[in-house]
């Protein structure tokens, strides 16, 4: 076997680079991140002719080599380091033929590394309808490349594309620009001190502080009769790059390419003046939002009923079919419920992202960041918020890392720290319960109380997270140029293939991520609710049964009796009692305590917990909710599920931060324990007041 | 006096002069926004803030306070 061939796909984004990337690869690819960092990291093995393969790299989408955030830092750290395994033998820039003159910009920046060069331009069925006509010869000629015309939508070019890979030793490599000419006397100066490197290299090394091979911007700094230049004077350098790189970019084309604009046709105007219109606008994105949440609740309910019910009667058939013993009850009450509640998200979370895939594949995405700015600017936020939160009405941990978007750090700071006050799909099942247990069956004016209610929760999060934001935004002293510069792609109908793929990779990056945290839980609970210290646990059978040994209970009632006091006496029992004292005033009992700690690593837990706690043996929710509906107030003998509790609890979930998964992806994303502290403590403590005025208030 | 991009009306087009202030982020440069590129005002968003512009052929959204530092030359409307 030969060695494979990198290859690292580079582009802007919203030109295909993915599609380019799944004609590629197909189902040979797998996404992880970067060490160290939460950047994903897409790579993929491609089959080229000859029996030779290709080792690909998906590169984050990126404008330019001069990197503005995480994500671009990926790859120009990649380009620079000839060490790195991943560095590519020869790389593939995607291009889009509608934006050629921008898309060039990084072509001919990739270029100047010196690096083998392959430029693909992409949407070739765009062409016609555009009006635009290329001559391949001159501009491979003029660019001192190959060019591989490419359509993914018409499955065109893929071929040529994989040739070129496969004969990448024939490829020029002589740069477009040459870096002196942007200061002469700076960068031949730059040069003498570092006579072995080339000058461009240099030049991204000062410029955005990367380091590459040995040389490390201070060690040119260092130089004593070298000085590197003012903040302001590079950039004025890095202008004069730019407009030079946009000349090279303009002779070229001049050459190159004719648009008979006449020809051109344009639906783009037509879609924008309904799509961002003052009313129109956004009474077409309240209308998608509504449609969003209609199908992430309504829709995914039947096959959700169906994974519940699928895993209750799994561990039914566990506790009939394995011998009885410890570790049968270890798989029937821990793991199987544990897994049960991680797949029990999967319809919701594929649902989600389909829209939001298809949201951004359609290009409709950065309109409503566009409609949107304005108003969340006054929050303190960006348009850009917009999308994670919307992303955390699923799951905090993808929104908050959705964020890496947004140019200005303080806008990304509030937004990451009010994201999980939206109301997230953990939520959803301890609302779920709660609601029916405390909220009467009544309609009014058509609506159900109960689905009303859990609207009102959906509102109260995202009112939360505004307002949050707002006070964030009036108490953090950050000093911020709010820069916001957002591209407004073509429109365009969404590839089948990216968006199943997106929400394959999405689900998939979900159930293992999270699911793994909330599969260990589970494990941790029922080990601590099976075992405890001291006499009363371990003789529990014996202490109940001479306590009711006058009762003549059946046997039955007995065993469940025997439980709940071993429960009581067990390592979990014994710490709900600890808190009691601190949560009784929110009209719980040490159950539901031991229900709300656990849930701090993950919400889903507490229904999980009440089953464990109230000792029932099957998983339905019918009994548990039953068993729920008959606990007492222990204090003031009401049932202890009445309207002022359940009201207290939901309002607990709402603003509490319990989720250590989200607080370890924003202490990765703030690179600091400061932020997820605050959000930890803020959020914690304000549901705990807002509960106590609840409960005091109503009871 | 000097004509900024804030200044626009929507449908009019202009000439871009200087981008030499220091609070025009280098990606907008990157995206087109440079000397002699021809911008037009495709729309403006409610509240007249942001603005979405159609430079060089790219479309883009910036925010007004940044349109204010683009100095720029009408050539119809």
């Amino acid at each position: 076997m030969g060695k494979q061939i990198n290859v690292a796909l580079i582009g802007n984004p919203n030109t295909g680079k993915t599609s380019v990337f799944n004609a590629l690869t197909g189902l040979n690819q797998k996404v992880g991140n970067y060490p160290g960092i939460t950047v994903e990291k897409k790579e993929g093995v491609c089959k080229l002719p000859r029996g030779v393969k290709a080792h690909i790299i998906d590169l984050p989408g990126t404008y330019s080599l001069n990197a503005s955030s995480l994500d671009e830092n990926v790859v120009i750290e990649l380009l620079l380091n000839k060490n790195d395994k991943d560095f590519p033998d020869v790389a593939v820039v995607v291009s889009d033929v509608e934006n050629l003159k921008r898309n060039l910009l990084l072509f001919t920046q990739i270029k100047d590394l010196e690096i083998p060069t392959i430029l693909v331009i992409n949407m070739a069925d765009r062409m016609a309808y555009k009006g635009i006509s290329l001559d391949i010869d001159v501009l491979e000629k003029e660019l001192n490349t190959k060019i591989a015309l490419v359509s993914t939508r018409k499955k065109t070019g893929i071929d040529d594309l994989k040739n070129l890979i496969t004969n990448f030793r024939d490829l020029p490599t002589q740069p477009c620009l040459n870096a002196r000419e942007i200061d002469p006397d700076y960068f031949t100066r730059l040069q003498s001190a570092f006579p072995n490197q080339l000058l461009y290299k240099l030049w991204l090394v000062i410029t955005q502080d990367v380091n590459f091979g040995n040389v490390s911007r201070k060690e040119v700094d260092a130089l004593d009769d070298f000085k590197t230049k003012s903040k302001s004077d590079l950039k004025r350098l890095q202008q004069k790059e730019t407009i030079k790189r946009y000349q090279f970019i303009n002779n070229t084309l001049k050459k190159g390419q004719t648009i008979d604009l006449a020809a051109a046709k344009d639906l783009r105007i037509k879609l924008d003046r309904i799509l961002t219109h003052k009313v129109w606008g956004y009474v077409v994105f309240f209308m998608i939002l509504l449609l969003m949440f209609q199908a992430i609740y309504d829709w995914s309910s039947i096959p959700m009923d169906f994974i519940d019910g699928l895993f209750a009667s799994m561990s039914e058939w566990t506790k009939d079919h394995l011998p009885q013993g410890q570790f049968t009850n270890l798989i029937a009450e821990g793991i199987i419920p544990g897994l049960g509640g991680i797949v029990i998200f999967i319809p919701q979370i594929a649902f989600l992202f389909l829209f939001i895939s298809i949201l951004e594949e359609t290009g409709y995405m950065s309109r409503v960041v566009f409609l949107m700015d304005r108003i969340m600017r006054r929050f303190g936020l960006s348009g850009k918020s917009v999308v994670p939160l919307i992303s955390g009405t699923a799951c905090a941990i993808p929104a908050v890392m959705a964020t890496r978007n947004i140019e200005s750090w303080k806008e990304r700071l509030i937004t990451i720290l009010v994201t999980p006050f939206t109301t997230c799909s953990a939520r959803l099942p301890v609302y779920l319960i709660i609601i029916s247990l405390v909220i009467p069956k009544g309609r009014f004016l058509g609506l159900g109380y109960q689905a009303m209610t859990l609207m009102l929760l959906y509102l109260i999060g995202f009112g939360a997270a505004i307002g949050a934001a707002y006070i964030l935004n009036k108490v953090l002293k950050i000093k911020n140029r709010s820069f916001f510069v957002v591209e407004m792609p073509n429109y365009k109908l969404p590839l089948f293939k990216n968006v199943a793929l997106t929400v394959i990779e999405k689900t998939k990056s979900f159930v293992f991520g999270a699911g793994k945290i909330i599969l260990a839980i589970s494990i941790i609970l029922w080990f601590l609710a099976s075992y405890g210290p001291g006499d009363d646990f371990n003789n529990a059978e014996a202490i109940v049964t001479s306590q009711y040994s006058k009762e003549n209970l059946d046997t039955e009632t007995l065993q469940q009796h025997i439980a709940s006091y071993k429960l009581e006496h067990s390592f979990i029992g014994l710490t709900g009692r600890a808190i009691e004292p601190l949560i009784q005033p929110l009209g719980y009992d040490w159950k539901i305590g031991i229900a709300i700690v656990s849930s701090f690593a993950a919400r889903e837990v507490f229904v999980g917990t009440l089953a464990t706690i109230y000792s029932v043996g099957s998983d339905e929710e019918d009994t548990i909710k039953n068993r729920m509906a008959g606990e007492v107030n222990p204090i003031l003998g009401t049932p202890l599920f009445n309207f002022a509790s359940g009201i207290s609890l939901l309002l607990f979930y709402a603003f509490a931060m319990q989720c250590m998964s989200t607080l370890a992806v924003v202490k990765r994303e703030t690179n600091s324990w400061k932020w997820p502290t605050l959000q930890l403590a803020a959020m914690s403590s304000f549901a705990y007041i807002v509960a106590l005025i609840a409960f005091q208030v109503l009871k | 006096m000097q004509v900024t991009l804030a200044q626009l009306k929507r449908g009019q087009s202009a000439i871009i002069t200087d981008v030499s202030s220091i609070h025009i982020p280098l990606k907008l440069l990157e995206m087109g926004c440079l000397p002699g590129n021809m911008v037009e005002l495709v729309q403006v968003a409610p509240f007249s803030d942001p603005l979405y512009l159609n430079i060089n052929g790219s479309h883009l959204a910036i925010r007004k306070e940044t349109a204010t530092h683009i100095l720029i030359e009408i050539t119809n409307g």
